[in-house]
């Protein structure tokens, strides 16, 4: 599965939301019912997953799924 | 000026049945909610027989992604608290909500989450450590979600006085209510302690019976060849009321709280001194708090734990306290049926109590086949028993040495 495919999935079981809901302009906090620890949550599973590790400053940006996968993208998980 | 405080509502989850109806059908009818313990494999334990939840569907209370953030004891909160407010039709609004608040015990809250989330630390090191290991560990996080729930913005608390803690939240609550810093409050007790740490820990104490073999026959309460006790996880809940606030807005009145009393020992730190003094004490102190005489009381559901001091010492201060009278009373001790719910104990035992009041059936000491000679009154051996109750006690004693009780009396409907 590509990387896109596999973030909406992790999004999906982590927060219980529908692929429907997952579009990229979607934010966590207003669109997908994300409280502040569910996305630390979120992003924790997300390094784990994609071995990748996001520091405190980076995760300021990560507002809309868009920003995860452009951000897994840079990082070059797959 | 003390005003009088009615039981409106009941909410339960327990070794017998996932509802108050189907616990006090299956209490009534003797059985034992008691069997091998599914959680974790007991192969290297002493004990590994429980009392433990069957069959319940978390998700009619929580969703898929608050179920993951939330101990076993937080969801079976919610559960009891649901059930209670919707039996007590308890309708929260801007009017009313400062004046619902939430006392909801636990001896040791989030115990499994805290084991699980420990072994994860070890094996993946401090940053793979969930940001919900906190909320879903802390004990007062029942009476906090619950809060949150049915949008109660009242006193909230959590009592953590080991087997008491129901009790006291109880009374407590009932205080609260009483004194005028609110006129409605969900309050009870709440533990889902069957970990390996837990069982552990109680078998190194030998508290625990070992009867693995026979696990509906292992809680013995005031029987010779008692053992310890059998411990069990759930939670009981009662919606309490002031009374005129109740009457005024038709709900239907189950009983009346009219008795709190509490003690310590200070004697030691499990153990409780010869005829357990401060218990009887304790009981005292309740009778007085309801203003009644002791010859007043019909039933007890007692402590009963089946431990070999417990239920010795407990037997003597109900004699001490009723003297003559303690030949007519009625005790049992469900913990023969439901084993020893900790935290949750109290809650539930309130209910035993209230229903008692409302039914007139007294529930039974199931296991009471060889009656210990230091234990001579009526347990109510076997076979829950059709008898009118217009008051009734009940006791818990926990560790620390701390010892609530709480009386509650037949609602007439007079003022």
């Amino acid at each position: 599965m590509e990387l896109e495919g596999k973030v909406i999935e992790l999004i999906i079981e982590q927060l219980n939301v529908t692929r429907e809901q997952c579009v990229p302009e979607a934010s966590f906090i207003n669109d997908l019912g994300a409280d502040s620890l569910d996305l630390m949550e979120l992003i924790m599973e997300m390094e784990e997953q994609f071995g990748v590790s996001i520091s405190d400053d980076e995760l300021q940006n990560i507002r809309t799924v868009r920003n995860v996968i452009d951000f897994l993208r840079t990082s070059g998980a797959k | 000026m003390q005003r009088r405080v009615v039981i409106t509502g009941l909410g339960a989850v327990t070794p017998l049945g996932n509802t108050v109806a189907e616990t006090w059908e299956a209490v009534c009818a003797g059985r034992s909610g008691i069997g091998p313990i599914t959680k974790f494999d007991t192969s290297a334990f002493a004990t590994k027989i429980a009392g433990e939840i069957k069959h319940f569907d978390p998700l009619i209370f929580v969703n898929r992604k608050e179920l993951r953030r939330l101990d076993d004891f937080i969801v079976y909160a919610l559960a009891a608290a649901e059930m209670a407010a919707a039996d007590a039709a308890l309708v929260v609004g801007d009017k009313n909500a400062e004046r619902l608040g939430v006392y909801i015990g636990s001896a040791i809250g989030g115990l499994a989450t805290l084991e699980r989330e420990k072994e994860s630390l070890i094996r993946s090191g401090p940053g793979k450590v969930s940001p919900f290991v906190i909320p879903s560990v802390l004990a007062n996080l029942g009476a906090g979600h619950v809060s949150i729930r049915l949008g109660a913005k009242g006193p909230i608390n959590c009592s953590t006085t080991a087997c008491a803690s129901g009790t006291c939240a109880i009374g407590d609550a009932f205080r609260m209510i009483a004194w005028g810093y609110a006129d409605a409050m969900i309050a009870g007790g709440v533990d889902a302690a069957v970990t390996p740490l837990s069982v552990a820990g109680f078998n190194a104490m030998r508290a625990l019976s070992t009867r693995n073999e026979q696990p509906e026959k292992a809680s013995r309460p005031f029987d010779s060849r008692r053992d310890g006790f059998v411990i069990g996880e759930g939670c009981g809940l009662l919606v309490l009321e002031e009374m005129s606030v109740a009457r005024q807005r038709g709900a239907r009145i189950y009983a009346e709280i009219i008795g709190y009393g509490l003690t310590s020992d200070a004697y030691h730190m499990v153990a409780p001194p010869p005829s357990h003094e401060g218990a009887a004490r304790c009981m005292r102190l309740a009778i007085a708090d309801a203003g009644i005489m002791p010859a007043e009381v019909d039933y007890i559901n007692a402590h009963g734990t089946a431990t070999s001091l417990n239920d010795r010492y407990e037997t003597e201060a109900i004699k001490a306290v009723f003297q003559e009278h303690s030949r007519k009373l009625a005790i049992s001790s469900t913990k023969s049926m439901l084993g020893h719910m900790l935290g949750a104990a109290g809650g539930i035992e309130a209910i035993m109590a209230t229903k008692t009041i409302c039914t007139g059936v007294i529930p039974p000491t199931i296991n009471l086949d060889y009656p210990d000679p230091t234990c001579d009154l009526d347990y109510v051996p076997h076979q829950a028993r059709k008898k009118e109750v217009q008051v009734a006690m009940s006791n818990t004693f926990g560790f620390g040495g701390v010892n609530g009780v709480l009386i509650f009396r037949k609602y007439t409907g007079e003022q």
